[in-house]
């Protein structure tokens, strides 16, 4: 089945079965494979993706059900919140192998454009659906807090 | 780890390195070898802004003599040519291959700053190139904490040789002395003029020279370093804020096909009937695919199933939730957590094999004034790094190659050999980045499991594992009881002490039969244990495996260090001293310790005693420096405790307080963590903190959260949350990490940091509650509160 979708600004036709996850079709179909799968039961957030700039759990997210939503993945997100978000991870080395860190900047981008001074327990609240067994915890807490400034 | 520390080998023997065949240099007599002055300039290279123009080098117009073999071939730790390692291009770009795979311990890094500071390259000209799985880069399983230790002197050797050849190629071209000349930052100049010469001008006349003898390689003095031990950011990091990178699940191929695999619930359960009817009506289901059920032992065979091959990762998800599989009870079919778990207690209460014996502990405990026993347990975790395991193989013919997240390419390649009786030349394994590993992803029985599948299938076929078979199919980390008795004196002082340890070797994956705890796990904890105890004796008792055991972030280490860090606070509570003095008397005076002395067999990490000797002041030097940390002794608030442990693994020292907040419900929260590490020389310290705040919290979310249990042979536990792993929620708000200055050498980084940090957390919500936690998980997948036994004593610690 045929389905346009708005990602990153741009028109994608995809052919993928009714129902079909939005990551499954990111990254299977259009090869966009920053978009991560890691519990496929909206648990862990490693497929976090920006629709309509909500962090929203591409594994449980129908493609077909999206209509003329934006989609933006880590490939594409940008402005003020994304730009100091990719600099302090960057910066600080947050990261250690990076596998839910796509989904951890797509959640700390979401919080900051909301956000812009957000305390401890805010950063808590929004990043704890977003799991990391490297345990990157305590140097998200630290980034997201100097991104703010 | 280290299946060959505990005595098995996987495939085969590991080869030496084989020389790579590449050239090199020799010792010229250079003065007048070229003829006269008459070197070619085809070129000019601009360099920076200034108006020197670097003329450019042809190695074709020299007169050159032939290079003899690299003499760095078997320095320690393998293969030192420079042409293993060091590709310099025209560019000036420096590639650097690294033989190690990359999961988060920023190894790429590490291994750059090493070649690097030596080579004298421009840090933003280095590139990382990741090796292939061959024998001739040595030893390329990484875990065990040691890509850093096996390599931190054969690629400072290699970096040094191939300055050192650059330096040759320039006084070459200049006709001059090699001491007249010098290298810094990519370039090389000398002492005669302001000329200077550029590593990518420089590199192919220096790749025609002789490698120079160990011998005659000078390595930098530590004060010199540029890169090494210096906070140098990831080279992986900004791709990664990218999106970017490969990990083994991004891998894709042309014309290539998805497969998920339905596996026996049962280790060693068989496939019965298969219905895929309903699998195949599934739009993007190509087809279904019968695997071959393992053999005993399991080692690295995949477990068998059903593999469906879909056009996406979806299809073959949705036709897999339609097969209808009988699947065959097999020899595991009545394996239960709670009935195995009173086993293995049982089994603890009677004497088990001595492992290491000191003076008398049993007429040393009958004159005891106070006698105390405690037992331990822990379950099974599972590593579940974030990225499941996920595998592509694709098949040319008789050649196949693999392209996945695997920690030991080399073991892949030969168990790929075995399996698929296929000759390891035509076998080529690519090593993608890791979405974490701990362990599971140097077991490679999922790019088995892809090369199957390929195979019938006839096209490139990735293999994803959904974060159910990662759960329910691991390798899981051992489930353990143990027993301590201590006597103490009148004075409170331990006389004497036994430590029982019960659990399923490792082994028992790979070797048929094998229930008996070997030495590589005993010296994980148990046989090395540090007290000074006069009467000390060290037991294990049998266990045997009913799924595939494997190695987990630290291995045995955890439940050891659980036990004996446990029981050191409650031998101090005991006899009514400070926990973190009465540690440090344990620990005793200033001494080495050599548990081979006492009747073990003690494998040290794979490294000597002499090099890496067990230093007890090390031990005491991390505990006073991490008790001033955290302010040891402090008036704490009501509900709040401090807990102690300190633990010797990976030839790493690291001590550890941990700082509970535990409310009268019994709703716990973690206000800070502090934590001191020896690792000897540390190569970056930022990525050396990062690895001890992750290896910390590891640590943590299993003791409070982490259990994996059997009913009827099966796993229970599916997928986040039943699976509980720690939050960003209820990670400790602060986190302080020192590094001890060494010139040691080298030592782990990546997993000597999991096991204090449970002992220290259940001696923390000790001295906060009164009750002693001695069964792990403290909390469990589905609980909010800490499952505290009654409290015996009823009172805190003051």
């Amino acid at each position: 089945m045929t389905t346009t979708l708005n990602i990153n600004g741009k028109t994608e036709t995809v052919d993928a079965a009714p129902g079909t996850p939005l990551l499954w079709v990111l990254r299977d179909h259009l090869k966009m494979t920053g978009t991560k799968f890691g519990c496929g039961v909206a648990q862990c957030g490693a497929c976090t993706v920006h629709v309509d700039g909500t962090p929203t759990r591409s594994c449980i997210t129908a493609h077909d059900s999206l209509g003329e939503a934006q989609v933006t993945t880590i490939e594409g997100v940008t402005g003020n919140a994304a730009d100091a978000i990719r600099e302090i991870w960057v910066k600080n080395d947050v990261p250690q192998c990076g596998y839910c860190q796509s989904g951890q900047i797509m959640a700390a981008t979401a919080l900051l454009a909301e956000n812009s001074n957000p305390s401890d327990d805010d950063i808590d609240a929004a990043m704890s659906g977003n799991i990391c067994r490297c345990a990157t915890y305590m140097s998200i807490r630290r980034a997201i807090k100097e991104a703010a400034g | 780890m280290f299946l060959h520390d505990i005595g098995i080998i996987p495939g085969g023997t590991k080869s030496s390195s084989p020389p790579s065949g590449k050239p090199a240099i020799m010792n010229l007599s250079r003065r007048g070898f070229v003829a006269g002055s008459s070197l070619f300039v085809v070129g000019v290279a601009l360099v920076g802004c200034s108006s020197y123009e670097e003329p450019k080098i042809d190695p074709n117009a020299l007169d050159l003599p032939e290079a003899g073999p690299s003499p760095l071939t078997e320095v320690k730790g393998g293969d030192a040519t420079p042409a293993l390692w060091i590709a310099i291009e025209e560019s000036g770009a420096v590639k650097i291959t690294c033989h190690r795979s990359e999961m988060g311990q920023q190894v790429w890094t590490s291994m750059a700053q090493i070649v690097s500071d030596e080579l004298e390259a421009e840090w933003d000209k280095v590139e990382i190139v990741q090796a292939e799985g061959h024998e001739r880069y040595g030893d390329q399983n990484t875990d065990g904490s040691r890509s850093v230790r096996y390599n931190f002197h054969r690629l400072r050797i290699a970096g040094a040789a191939m300055k050192q050849m650059l330096i040759e190629a320039a006084a070459v071209f200049w006709n001059m002395e090699a001491s007249e000349c010098s290298a810094a930052q990519g370039l090389v100049s000398n002492s005669q003029n302001s000329d200077t010469l550029s590593y990518g001008n420089l590199a192919k006349l220096a790749a025609r020279l002789q490698v120079p003898e160990e011998a005659d390689v000078i390595l930098k003095e530590p004060r010199d370093w540029r890169y090494i031990d210096k906070e140098i950011p990831s080279l992986t990091i900004p791709l990664i804020t990218r999106g970017e990178g490969t990990f083994g699940i991004d891998v894709d191929r042309p014309d290539m096909v998805h497969a998920v695999v339905a596996r026996p619930p049962q280790l060693f359960g068989k496939t019965g009937a298969v219905g895929d009817a309903d699998t195949l009506a599934i739009p993007g289901v190509l087809q279904t695919i019968k695997l071959p059920d393992p053999i005993s032992p399991v080692g690295f065979q995949p477990l068998g199933g059903v593999a469906v091959v879909a056009t996406d990762t979806w299809a073959a998800i949705q036709g897999r939730n339609a097969l209808e599989i009988d699947w065959i009870d097999g020899p595991n079919a009545g394996y239960d957590s709670t009935t195995f778990a009173d086993q293995m207690k049982q089994t603890a209460r009677q004497s088990g094999a001595i492992r290491l014996k000191r003076g008398d502990m049993a007429s040393a405990f009958a004159n005891a004034t106070q006698k105390l026993e405690a037992e331990y347990y822990a379950p099974h975790l599972s590593q579940s790094p974030m990225e499941p395991p996920a595998a592509t193989a694709e098949w040319n013919g008789d050649k196949l190659e693999c392209w996945a997240c695997v920690q030991d390419p080399q073991a892949t390649r030969q168990a790929l050999s075995d399996q698929l009786k296929v000759d390891k030349e035509n076998i080529t394994v690519h090593a993608t980045w890791l979405g974490g590993a701990f362990g599971r992803k140097s077991k490679p029985d999922f790019v088995v499991e892809a090369a199957l599948i390929a195979k019938e299938v006839g096209k490139p076929v990735k293999v994803t594992w959904t974060r159910e078979d990662e759960v329910r199919h691991g390798y899981y980390h051992s489930v353990s009881a143990q027993r301590l008795e201590a006597g103490l004196d009148a004075d409170g002082k331990c006389t004497s002490y036994l430590h029982r340890t019960v659990f399923p070797p490792i082994a028992s994956t790979f070797v048929q039969g094998m229930d008996a705890p070997t030495d590589g796990e005993m010296g994980l904890g148990a046989t090395d244990v540090p007290f000074a105890i006069p009467n000390l004796q060290v037991e294990s008792g049998n266990a045997k495996g009913h799924v595939r055991i494997g190695w987990l972030r630290s291995v045995s280490n955890i439940y050891h260090a659980f036990a004996i860090q446990s029981f050191a606070a409650e031998m101090a509570h005991a006899a009514g001293k400070d926990q973190k003095d009465y540690l440090l008397e344990l620990i005793g005076s200033a001494r080495t310790i050599d548990p081979n002395a006492e009747g073990a067999t003690y494998p040290n990490y794979d490294a000597s005693l002499e090099e890496y000797p067990i230093e007890t002041s090390r031990l005491a030097n991390v505990v006073n420096i991490v008790s001033e940390m955290a302010k040891w002794g402090r008036k704490m608030p009501s509900g709040h405790g401090l807990g102690i442990a300190v633990h010797r693994s990976f030839l790493s020292y690291i001590a550890t307080i941990v700082e509970v907040a535990v409310t009268p419900e019994g709703a716990l929260t973690i206000p800070g963590v502090w934590l001191a590490v020896d690792a000897g020389t540390i190569i970056n310290p930022r990525h050396a903190r990062a690895q001890m705040e992750g290896g910390t919290i590891y640590g943590l979310s299993s003791a409070l959260f982490g259990e994996i249990t059997s009913e009827n042979g099966a796993v229970v536990q599916e997928n986040f949350p039943s699976w509980r792993v720690l939050r960003m929620g209820e990670a400790p708000r602060a986190f302080e990490v020192q590094i001890v200055k060494s010139n040691s050498p080298p030592a782990g980084v990546g997993e000597p940091a999991t096991p204090p940090a449970a002992p220290a957390l259940a001696n923390a919500i000790f001295n906060a509650t009164g009750h002693r936690i001695r069964t792990l998980p403290m909390i469990g997948a589905t609980g909010s509160r800490l499952i505290l036994p009654p409290a015996k004593t009823g009172q805190a610690k003051d």
